[in-house]
């Protein structure tokens, strides 16, 4: 498992990242980017969960199988979600027979 | 033919009897924290998924009502979850060093910072009981839009994900207290630390689902014009 | 005749006595043990609401019970058999019994976790057992929108709390299986020395962490809807019910594979075993249930295509959904290979694993006509899926499910059961199950609904000969419960290998002792290695 012992520098610097990551994502979301806004405001979640990940959740070290495991995770969400898009998303796209 | 090294013995708290090694049970016990994790990545998913339906579905009425949710107020809290989720993991840091008060202080700490975060949603969750934006309530009305069954859903699901994300906080908070408990009675040592470091993972999970949370239900298209 | 008594060597059944020592278990073999008791519980509630079922349908008139009554039959049979006998089925019995000894593990990884597993089945049983005593609930297995949240005037809540707990049992049954294949395995027990029954149930760990979580989210949205009035499923706010649905189902379509999957596995076992052959295409048959195990959950929109979901979301997952039989098929090619110049023998095991293979084909092979999306439109909601899903989970896993009861029988008890006995009942479920259910397919294609006890009166002579039929199934069922009971007592005491099989389980005694191994063995040789089986245990085998 992880010998390493992270710096408290290491984790203050993640720390403060996070903390600037949410006041960006507040003042961003005020800016009308249209579509975009949403791209920004899930890139910089994104960014927010991969820094607690690696470096508070110590995934920097560990193994194949745990890092495994988390992409098994997060590709059955975009199952979940994709999928299940597939259908309201082509809603309208063909009508009932007769109409 | 057997194995020596694998003979049966006496059981400790960093051995227990089904394993071989120390080394064995710590890794057994992070993998399926682990794979406990991507099943809370489902649980919560489900409720994702409903939100992308709906959200894609009532846009202007999702943004109308994500403007009536305090954004200060969200992001503090935001960071609040930000400061614990450092302070747990000063936690397992001190752990790893067998720095005993520091564990205790840190995890405190964390304790302290997952309440206030619970105590500004009570206050978030009766600020919109007040302004009577609760689908359950008979007076219910969100200003802003004639769509009072979408704007229902909206609040449904904040409700619903902000409440399930509030009942693993409390939880988290119980294990908290159990380990400041444990950690006095000086269970963990730099060679057995795995309780710390698992309730460590999933504080930190909770914390995710927080960050993606805030943008979500609070961030909503909050350029548009009131 | 005199009773022989087991010898009074030490095992896993006599290192305690007293309640405590099996309600407080840590021991995989004992949590087997009360799972299987606990299930075998919920079977015969599962298969008293079928007998009413078939006593009601025997007639065209609604006269045994009323359409409410009858709307709670069929919910509480789905209800139990799903949730409470076919989940749990071989994997909390087999599974927990045999996965840690065939790997050569002295238990489960979280052996406590294990116990956990066995009382949430209990505590989310209780709920259920609630519900259906307080007056039912009548809102079918699956809970559709929003007759669930608004309508129904029954016992969802306690239903739905009782699904909710006993996920749970599930998930953590699976995470306990995946960790411990992953980090228990014994020196030289590399992946593909692994029994094929230890790849089958930890697939169907995958699919149970994977899946379980959405209906249990989904659940906690059906209560909130009913209790807190926050409803995201009620077409009166706009809200969608179609969107359960995709919910409910993503869970529930892999959920057919948890509760098939593991009966796989046994029939790997068994076919092995009773042709004294390994099984063909080892790798094959091993990537075939990680296969179904990631494409099961790609297809579930197929139990939408006339719910309003759009057309072409159904185009996708009718699509989808036949790659899924591709890794099934293989399975089945693979063991009739394993059959090809063996050295067949037709003990009760594989009578079952016979009767698995021919009905499961059938089951699989009608799956594919309900997956062609036009096909479907006629025949959804009809008979013709109720015989399709009947003969793979009745047809299929319980037939393997008593296939493995028969074949490890001896070694959890150290006794063997009467063989011509076992044989007779066999006779009896083969026959009655067919009877049984094959007229279903011609009651389903020439319009039968589900769920309706009602019919026109030209449907009752196919009707008939399915509830005789299902009176020859029971009958089929309850032998095995007497026999069995008897042979704990009066049946000859067993040796470690009366089947002379391979694999690990067979080199402990029978029972095995408290700790499987004093020492964990070294693994040298491969799976369904013969020649590591002695020659004499292979003679009286």
């Amino acid at each position: 498992m992880h010998e390493h012992i992270d710096s408290v520098k290491t984790y203050a610097l993640v720390l403060l990242a996070l903390l600037a990551c949410t006041v960006l994502t507040t003042l961003v979301a005020f800016v009308d980017l249209g579509n975009f806004s949403v791209v920004a405001a899930l890139a910089i979640a994104v960014t927010k969960m991969l820094l607690v990940a690696l470096f508070f959740m110590h995934v920097r070290y560990s193994t194949v199988l745990t890092r495994l495991v988390i992409l098994g995770g997060l590709l059955w969400l975009a199952i979940l979600l994709l999928l299940i898009l597939t259908d309201f998303f082509t809603r309208g796209w063909v009508g009932f027979p007769g109409t | 033919m057997a194995s020596e090294a694998h003979a049966a013995h006496e059981e400790t708290l960093a051995l227990r009897e089904q394993f071989d090694t120390a080394e064995q049970q710590k890794d057994a016990s992070t993998l399926a924290m682990w794979i406990f994790l991507i099943t809370e990545i489902m649980f919560f998913g489900g409720m994702f998924a409903a939100y992308t339906i709906y959200r894609s579905t009532y846009p202007t009425v999702f943004a109308v009502a994500s403007a009536s949710l305090n954004v200060v107020v969200g992001a503090i809290n935001t960071c609040v979850l930000l400061l614990s989720s450092f302070t747990m993991v000063m936690a397992v840091r001190a752990s790893q060093l067998g720095q005993r008060n520091a564990i205790i202080i840190f995890l405190i700490l964390t304790l302290l910072f997952g309440g206030v975060f619970l105590g500004v949603k009570a206050y978030e969750w009766n600020e919109k009981y007040v302004e009577h934006h609760m689908p359950g309530q008979a007076a219910f009305h969100l200003e802003g839009t004639p769509l009072q069954g979408p704007a229902k859903i909206f609040f449904s699901l904040y409700f619903a994900m902000t409440g399930l994300h509030a009942l693993h906080m409390v939880v988290g908070v119980g294990i908290l207290s159990v380990l400041i408990w444990q950690t006095r009675k000086g269970k963990f040592s730099p060679e057995y630390f795995t309780p710390v470091d698992i309730a460590g993972l999933y504080w930190h999970f909770v914390d995710i689902v927080w960050i993606f949370l805030f943008p979500l239900l609070y961030l909503i298209d909050r350029h548009l014009p009131k | 005749m005199t009773t022989a008594v087991l010898q009074e060597r030490e095992h896993y059944l006599n290192a305690g006595y007293g309640l405590k020592s099996w309600l407080l278990t840590k021991d995989h073999k004992r949590i087997a043990v009360l799972y299987f008791i606990t299930i075998s519980i919920f079977f015969a509630i599962g298969g008293f609401f079928a007998s009413m079922i078939r006593l009601e349908l025997a007639t065209p008139a609604g006269d045994l019970v009323s359409s409410e009554t009858y709307n709670k039959l069929f919910t509480m049979h789905g209800v139990i058999m799903v949730f409470f006998f076919l989940i749990p089925s071989v994997p909390a019995t087999m599974g927990n019994f045999f996965l840690p000894i065939m790997i050569g593990a002295r238990d489960l990884a979280f052996p406590k976790i294990n116990l956990l597993s066995w009382y949430l089945l209990i505590i989310g049983g209780g709920f259920a057992i609630f519900a259906m005593v307080a007056g039912g609930v009548d809102t079918g297995w699956t809970f559709y929108t929003p007759y669930s949240t608004t309508y129904s005037n029954t016992y969802v809540i306690a239903t739905a709390l009782g699904i909710f707990v006993a996920g749970f049992s599930s998930i953590l049954t699976g995470l306990n299986f995946i960790v411990t294949v992953h980090r228990m395995r014994a020196p030289g027990m590399t992946w593909f020395r692994m029994p094929l029954f230890v790849w089958a149930n930890y697939a169907t760990g995958v699919i149970q962490v994977l899946g379980t979580p959405v209906i249990a989210v989904t659940l906690v949205l059906v209560f909130c809807e009913r209790v807190f009035h926050i409803g995201i499923f009620d077409p009166a706010l706009g809200g969608d019910p179609v969107l359960f649905q995709h919910l409910f189902w993503f869970y529930s379509h892999p959920a057919v594979y948890i509760m098939v999957l593991p009966a796989m596995g046994v029939i790997s076992e068994l076919v092995s075993t009773f042709s004294r052959k390994p099984v063909f295409g080892y790798p094959f048959v091993a990537f075939s249930s990680m296969a179904i195990a990631v494409i099961g959950f790609l297809v579930w929109g197929h139990h939408l295509f006339v719910s309003g979901q759009s057309l072409y979301a159904g185009l996708v997952f009718s699509f989808l959904s036949y790659f899924v039989a591709i890794p099934s098929a293989v399975k089945v090619f693979n063991w009739t290979a394993t059959l090809y110049k063996g050295s067949i023998s037709y003990a009760t095991p594989m009578l079952y694993a016979f009767g698995f293979i021919g009905l499961f084909t059938i089951g699989g092979l009608t799956g594919l006509f309900v997956a062609a999306l036009g096909m479907d439109v006629h025949v959804t909601d009809t008979y013709f899926v109720i015989a399709h899903f009947h003969y793979v989970m009745v047809g299929g896993t319980v037939m393997a499910y008593l296939g493995g009861v028969h074949y490890w029988w001896p070694k959890m008890t150290g006794r063997m059961y009467p063989e011509g006995w076992a044989k007779l009942s066999a006779l009896f479920i083969f026959v009655g199950f067919n009877l049984t259910f094959f007229p279903q397919f011609i009651l389903g294609y020439l319009g039968m609904p589900r769920r309706y006890h009602v019919y026109p009166p030209e449907f009752q002579v196919l009707h008939l000969a399915s509830s005789l039929g299902a009176t020859v199934l029971a009958l089929g069922y309850v032998l095995p419960a007497i026999y069995l009971g008897w042979s704990l007592r009066y049946g000859p005491i067993a040796s470690a290998n009366p089947w002379g099989a391979s694999g690990l389980e067979w080199q402990t005694p029978s029972p095995p002792p408290k700790h499987n191994f004093d020492q964990i063995p070294v693994v040298t040789h491969e799976a369904y290695d013969y020649t590591t089986v002695p020659q004499e245990v292979l003679e009286v085998g």
